[in-house]
């Protein structure tokens, strides 16, 4: 009985004494050792969890292995130079990723390049300056926007942006740009300016809202020691957005991962002609598109072979984006957390 | 009377376990989506009829042969005939040869969006294949205007569609592209996706119709049970006869016709480039995929059954879901062919 009291004392004398850090691990008796252990239901409890925790590696991993696997075909006969291959001919067995590659890239970054400075300019907003009766509303209103399915994009799309891309905004475009590469060509509407718009418009809730979290994770002290300093409200937030600014490179990053891997939508309004060409009104290509496009019906090995290496590498690049931007975001929640 | 009474009793408890039997029954297939519509019609009125289940899931020719070659499918669909190697593959892994039965029938048109020029417009295989090698590039082009006198043929850039997912309509086109242009067959070749000289790519029929829809001057090929239903505008195509054929349920069936009398037993026949005079030229057969030696005698059987049904009365359904059916002297040498499937 004593015995058994003292057991159960012990944890709670090392709790109450928890302040020292440094301490040396107290020697728990084998007695008690072995009354901790012998709760069989928190061992099945313990061991469930890990398994499940590690079945989610074990996922991602045979993933990979698998795709790997499945590409050696197309690995073997092209072996790096598939990364730098501009042709992609299923008649000829002949394939390469690279038009793919700069599609996907063009297509991700133009659409960057039109989101972020709404994203930010929102999330400020939200932050910053917006009354909380209209905070709610709006943030719920941009979530709102990432829960529409993509085929739906991609149907809003085709009828009304490609359109209106076509008959206003690219005609307009290459008359007022004409010396600009970038807007030169015959305007089909359909091309990479269209899949980088849509793109713009699915990534802007993910970069708004992490975005949004990021600078009120900022603590008020340092936008009152700003205000307090004289500094304007512009002034202010200037500093607020250069804190959190790795926290913003974040959201970019997971934002950027989410229009890399966008499909559907992309596939309906870009075009889909393998073909690297310097303007943004020709159509082009994506990794997730092709895929999408060609899996189904690729009936030769060294075709599919090829197609699961296109897969292989957008699975590397976006597994490379997400843990780079995981990675700056717990950076800088963490410098604020130790502050 | 008595004898009578338990003879009709017997006879009545065997129709019963006959059924529960034949409930049991379950024929697996996979395949091309292109047939889905009139399979699913036949499974459905053939299983009410017979009692036999059917699941079939329609994932794409690529996919069903593949399932067969695997041999988890009792039957696989294709819009594309097998190659030897595939079918040396399939000889190799379940030990059995593969009989191709065709079905129904479908064509490729060609839709355009060219208001000026109004209805009918008229291609020839040289302009065809001109446009998609991209050496035709405006409407006025002199070879389009030879073949539409009184046509009012604008100044307007051609802007090509064409399909860019993998699919059996892509496969008919190209082929026919190949047997009517040597340039074509040189520097492109056929195939469910091929690397397109020009165009803009569409995914399925519909996006390849939103193509054409959206953009003033479009032409694309789209399914002609596609074109019908929606009611797109379509080019009459000169055939190997030279006369400007509409397509029709009817112009396809010619097509098959033409071909009837010196059909390949093996009934792995592109019917592109018919030579009939009514014959349409882009048409093609889909195929149902059986394995000649099969291990389970009662599926045999029930596959035959159905086979014969589909290729007598269910050639009945066809038209109304916009197939057309195979010609009577097709489907004849199909019968004849079915009874070759023996059962291991």
């Amino acid at each position: 009985m004593a015995d058994t009291l003292s057991s159960l004392a012990l944890p709670l004398g090392q709790n109450a004494g928890g302040g020292a850090e440094n301490a040396p691990p107290p020697d728990i008796p084998a007695e008690a050792k072995k009354r901790q252990n012998i709760n069989f239901g928190d061992l099945v409890f313990q061991g469930s969890t890990a398994f499940f925790a590690f079945l989610v590696f074990a996922l991602v991993f045979l993933m990979a292995y698998e795709m790997f696997k499945g590409s050696s075909l197309s690995i073997e006969k092209f072996g790096w130079s598939f990364l730098a291959r501009e042709i992609w001919d299923p008649v000829q067995e002949e394939y390469g990723a690279l038009v793919f590659i700069f599609g996907t890239i063009v297509s991700s970054v133009l659409a960057l390049i039109i989101a972020l400075p709404l994203s930010i300019g929102v999330a400020v907003f939200l932050s910053e300056l917006a009354p909380s009766w209209l905070e709610k509303p709006v943030s719920m209103l941009i979530e709102l926007l990432a829960a529409i399915p993509s085929i739906v994009y991609g149907l809003w799309g085709v009828f009304v942006l490609v359109p209106w891309l076509r008959i206003s905004v690219e005609p307009f475009l290459s008359k007022s740009l004409k010396f600009l590469p970038l807007f030169k060509g015959a305007p089909y509407g359909f091309g990479m300016l269209a899949a980088g718009i849509i793109l713009s418009i699915m990534v802007l809730p993910i970069i708004t809202s992490i975005s949004r979290d990021v600078l009120k994770a900022i603590p008020t002290m340092q936008r009152e020691a700003a205000l307090a300093l004289g500094a304007t409200r512009w002034e202010t937030t200037r500093i607020i957005l250069s804190d959190a600014r790795s926290g913003l490179l974040g959201a970019t990053l997971l934002g950027l991962g989410r229009a890399v891997g966008e499909t559907m939508a992309v596939t309906m309004v870009i075009g889909n002609r393998p073909e690297i060409s310097a303007s943004l009104f020709a159509p082009g290509y994506t990794m997730a598109s092709v895929i999408a496009n060609e899996f189904t019906e690729a009936t030769s090995d060294m075709y599919i072979s090829s197609l699961i290496e296109i897969a292989l590498i957008l699975f590397a690049v976006t597994v490379l984006l997400n843990a780079a931007a995981r990675l700056i975001v717990w950076s800088v929640t963490k410098k604020f957390k130790n502050a | 009377m008595k004898s009578l009474t338990i003879a009709l009793l017997l006879l009545v408890a065997s129709l019963v376990a006959g059924e529960a039997a034949l409930a049991q029954m379950k024929l697996n297939g996979a395949g091309a989506t292109f047939p889905y519509v009139i399979y699913s019609k036949w499974f459905d009125i053939y299983s009410k009829k017979s009692g036999v289940e059917f699941n079939y899931q329609s994932i794409g020719s690529g996919g069903g042969i593949k399932q067969v070659t695997e041999g988890t499918v009792d039957f696989g669909a294709s819009d594309a005939f097998l190659t030897e190697a595939q079918m040396s593959a399939i000889k190799e892994k379940q030990g059995s040869d593969v009989v191709h039965i065709p079905t129904v029938m479908g064509a490729v048109v060609l839709s355009y969006n060219l208001p000026a020029a109004g209805k009918d417009l008229r291609l020839s295989p040289d302009v065809l294949a001109g446009i998609y090698l991209g050496q035709i590039t405006n409407w006025n082009d002199s070879k389009i205007a030879a073949i539409n006198p009184g046509k009012n043929l604008p100044d307007q850039a051609i802007i090509v569609a064409h399909r860019s997912d993998g699919s059996g309509t892509t496969n008919i086109f190209t082929d026919y592209l190949m047997k009517v242009s040597k340039l074509w067959a040189l520097s492109v070749g056929k195939g469910t996706s091929v690397n397109w000289p020009v165009g803009l790519g569409g995914k399925g029929n519909e996006g390849v119709a939103g193509l054409i829809k959206q953009s003033e001057g479009a032409i694309g090929y789209v399914e002609l049970a596609y074109a019908v239903q929606n009611n797109l505008p379509y080019a009459l195509l000169q055939n190997k006869s030279g006369n400007f054929v509409q397509a029709s349920f009817d112009a396809v069936s010619a097509a098959a016709a033409s071909f009837a009398d010196n059909m390949p037993s093996d009934f792995r026949l592109m019917i592109t480039d018919a030579g009939g005079k009514d014959a349409y030229p882009i048409s093609g057969f889909t195929w149902l995929l059986i394995y000649k030696d099969m291990k389970d005698k009662t599926k045999a059987q029930e596959i035959t059954k159905f086979l014969k049904w589909a290729m007598t009365d269910g050639q009945a359904y066809a038209k109304d879901l916009y197939y057309a059916p195979l010609p009577g002297a097709v489907a004849k040498l199909c019968l004849q062919k079915i009874d070759t499937i023996t059962i291991n």
